[in-house]
This record gives C-alpha cells, structure tokens and sequence, in this order.
C-alpha cells in the first residue's frame, strides 16, 4: 500500500512539515515573512477591590499599521483576563488555549478558577516551546484568594506583582506608575492612573497608539471598558468625499443571482393515492 | 527578496451596506517576470463566503484546496454552509498550525453572516486576525492599498458605489506596484446576487 498522504483533520499542536521547505527557500535568498506584532502598551494595578487591566490598540505589521483599534485584552475566564504583548498570532493562540483548558479544569473540579492556574498553564506552555512562541502577557484576575497580577514572559519566567507593565511601551507607562501608583486605590483613581499609563506609552511609544481599553475585575463583577479613551480620533477626515463621475472600465460582467430560498406553503394538494 | 515578492498579489475586501466587495489584481509571476495576466487570486467558499489568498502562489493553491475539503466535511456533518466568522476560525487554526513552518500566504476572507450582514477579514501568514468594519487588504501593494482605501472609503455604500470605490483604489494602488496589476478582478456580493466583473487596467 502506498503512503496514504490523506489530510485528515489534525490531532492538535503544531506540525512543522513545511520546515524544511521553508529553510531551503531562505537559503536561496527568500525571506521570511515578519508576523503581525502588537508592539504595545499593556498594564495592570491591583487596587482596592481588584485588579484593572489597560491596553492600547494598535496593530503593527513591520512600521505599518495593520489594525487602528484591535482587542489586546483576552478573555480567560469569568473572573481573568490576559492582556498580551509580542507576535499578535501567538498571543490570540496562547489565551484561547488556557481560556479552553480553564474551562475543561472548571468542569472537572467544579470551582471557578484560580489565577495560578491560568499562570501555570500558561508558563508551562511557553517554557515547553523556550521562547519561540513569543508572547508577553500581563494575568489579572480576582479569585476566593483575593486579586492577583502576573505578567509571564515568553521564555515561560512569571513575575507576581502589584503593578506590571509589558510591550514596546513599557517603560512610558512604568514611569507613570512608579511616580504615582499607591495601594488601596479606589476604582476610579485607579481607572485614571491605568488611562494615564497607557496614554503615556500612547503618545511615547511608536509601537503603541489609538485608543485605550481598560477591564477593571472585582469579585464577583467585572467591567470590560472598550475604547475608554479615545485619544486620537480622526478628525482631520475630508468632508468632501471622493466621487468617480468616470466610471470604471468593464471588460466583462457575469452575474449570479442567488437561489431564492424554498417557500413553503401551507394547505398545498394533498398528494394523489 | 521577501518571499512575498516572488509572485506578487493585491487584494481589498470593503463592506457596503448589506452587501461586500473583494477585488484582487490579475498578475502571477516569476519575479520580475510575467508569466500569466489571468490568475485567480480570489476563490468562492460557498454562495455568501468569499476567500483571497495573496503571497506565494503555491501556497495559496495548496491551502486553498486544504479548506475547501474541511468546508465539504462541514458541509456533509453539519448540512449546512459555514459562516463567515466560523470560517475565519478554520483559516487562522489551519495558518497556525504550520506556526514554524508556516504558509506564505495571507488570507482576506469576506462573506455575508447572519442576517446578511457583511463580514470581513484579513490574517497575516500563522493566522493572527483582524477583523475590519471598513476595509481590509493585503500583497506586495498593502501600503498604497492602506492609503488608497483609508481616503476613499465611507460607510454605508450601495453596491454600485461599492464597486466604484474599491475599483478605483485597486487600480490606483497597484499602479505604484510593479509586482500586481495587469486589471483586476472585483466581486460585489449582496444578498440576491454575485456580480463578478473584470476590470481594465494598465498592462505593464
């Protein structure tokens, strides 16, 4: 029998086949593709009541701007989330994953889950991988231990601390929290420091822009702030739109109308014996 | 040389009002050299779930009869067409696989969701998305597109109008690409119909 080469739906994790083409493309002189980075300004605070996340909103894709207001703030689990910094695909990738196994180990145990859990798995998963899947994330999240902010650094090391800031960004939006942050915060000075923090990696940072989102975790609540701030909103914008009297020029049209969807119709001749 | 520069591509997807267009340029070559002026760059998923697919020709042949057989399979479990953002889904998961040995391709996808509304959107090569309101695009000619499309478009066009906007931003943008052009291949989709047309455009 020869080798059956079907393409059947893959068990899960990562197939290297195309490696060694790959490397014999780049040896000729092809180079590799950059990947869509989200060159970044993410935080986190823990204050009174919980914990609050800060994000900007660009997406880079070499010194493009491939996205002017994407979500960098994941969803993990009802009570965390996950902000991430590095290769925008492994991020997304990386969140999605935990976000799954969070939910399965929720089902097994039976508890709502705690942020050590997100922060293993994830560890895990980047150490296994020694830093090629490059993703920074800062972990927030309140549990029945209290709030919890981690940030994970892509070679899988974590850190556990009351303020955290990751990405291009990183060290505008420190300095903000290194002259102004204090514990016990209440939630809107601590809305106000994020916002601060993140503005100043904003406007600071070429890697970092657009807009600011703010998830603000408490126990048992949580608020997720899409574009809080917008800080850079278009409005230089021609109010005289383009128009095209010319038209195009055709060569050939086809057109395909849709089947229509089947009308029943009640009542119809009842069938013949 | 990027190995996105061996064949060359463009493609825009632009959402109108309750309908979307997806055009891409016509070129495939070798380099510098032109070895065909007809190639088809965008594929038809289904009746409402359009696919482009620039980068490494190649490549985007292969993955594109890859997801054509997982939508069949869907389509045989499931006895039903996949939607846009499910499709989207697959794309990304597929591109990711190959996360080190990846595909060099990048996929824009458009098609009609649920209550036909519009739904587009583009991936780099291991499958990170983005999803647009407006516009998305991707080929060796993304930063005239991305400048082209950011000026021209506007919310809310009918399909005529569409079609005008992403022809004329198509065109202009590839004019600055030596890679794509040789006209271009635009489809506007609502919900009744497929208009499928070929654009005249500068064959050098």
């Amino acid at each position: 029998m020869s080798k059956a080469t079907i393409d059947l739906p893959p068990k899960g994790g990562f197939s290297f086949d195309l490696c060694r083409r790959n490397d014999m493309l780049s040896k000729k002189g092809a180079r590799p593709p950059s990947y869509r980075k989200t060159g970044t300004t993410i935080v986190g605070i823990i204050f009174q009541d919980g914990v609050i996340l800060g994000a900007d909103t660009r997406a880079t894709e070499g010194p493009i701007v491939c996205d002017k207001n994407c979500e960098k703030i994941h969803y993990m689990a009802p009570n965390i989330y996950c902000c991430g910094a590095g290769t925008a695909a492994d991020t997304e990738a990386v969140t999605d994953m935990v976000s799954s196994q969070l939910q399965l180990h929720r089902y097994d145990t039976g508890r709502e889950s705690r942020v050590v859990t997100a922060l293993t798995f994830l560890k895990r998963h980047l150490f296994n991988y020694q830093g090629h899947v490059q993703a920074a994330l800062v972990l927030g999240g309140v549990d029945f231990t209290g709030p919890h902010l981690h940030t994970i650094y892509p070679h899988g090391s974590t850190d556990t601390l009351p303020f955290a800031t990751m990405g291009s960004g990183s060290l505008a939006a420190m300095s903000v929290f290194e002259s102004k942050y204090r514990e016990g915060l209440t939630k809107d000075e601590g809305i106000n420091l994020v916002s601060e923090a993140i503005c100043a990696g904003i406007f600071n940072d070429l890697g970092s822009g657009s807009n600011v989102d703010i998830c603000v975790i408490t126990k048992g609540h949580k608020e997720y702030l899409r574009n809080h701030l917008l800080p850079n909103a278009n409005v230089y914008a021609l109010k005289r739109e383009y128009t095209f009297p010319k038209k195009t020029e055709v060569l050939l049209t086809k057109i395909t109308p849709l089947r229509e969807k089947v009308e029943i119709i009640e009542g119809g001749d009842a069938m013949e014996e | 040389m990027s190995i996105f520069e061996y064949n060359g591509s463009a493609l825009i997807a632009m959402v109108g009002k309750n309908c979307f267009a997806i055009a891409s340029d016509r070129r495939l070559g070798v380099q510098l050299q032109t070895i065909a002026t007809d190639f088809q760059k965008i594929y038809k998923v289904h009746d409402k779930l359009f696919l482009g697919l620039s980068g490494l020709a190649t490549d985007a042949q292969t993955l594109y009869q890859r997801l054509v057989f997982r939508h069949k399979l869907y389509q045989l479990r499931e006895e039903r067409d996949m939607k846009p953002e499910t499709f989207a889904n697959l794309v990304s998961s597929i591109l990711y696989e190959k996360r080190f040995g990846p595909y060099f391709c990048q996929p824009v996808i458009a098609g009609l969701g649920d209550e036909d509304k519009p739904f587009i959107c583009t991936m780099d090569s291991i499958g990170a998305k983005e999803l647009a309101k407006d516009f998305v695009v991707a080929g060796t000619a993304s930063e005239s597109l991305y400048g082209a499309c950011e000026s021209m478009f506007k919310p809310d066009m009918e399909p005529e109008e569409l079609f005008e906007t992403i022809s004329q931003a198509l065109l202009s943008s590839v004019d600055r690409d030596c890679l794509s052009g040789w006209g271009g291949h635009v489809y506007v989709v609502t919900s009744t119909e497929i208009r499928e047309r070929i654009l005249k455009g500068r064959m050098d």
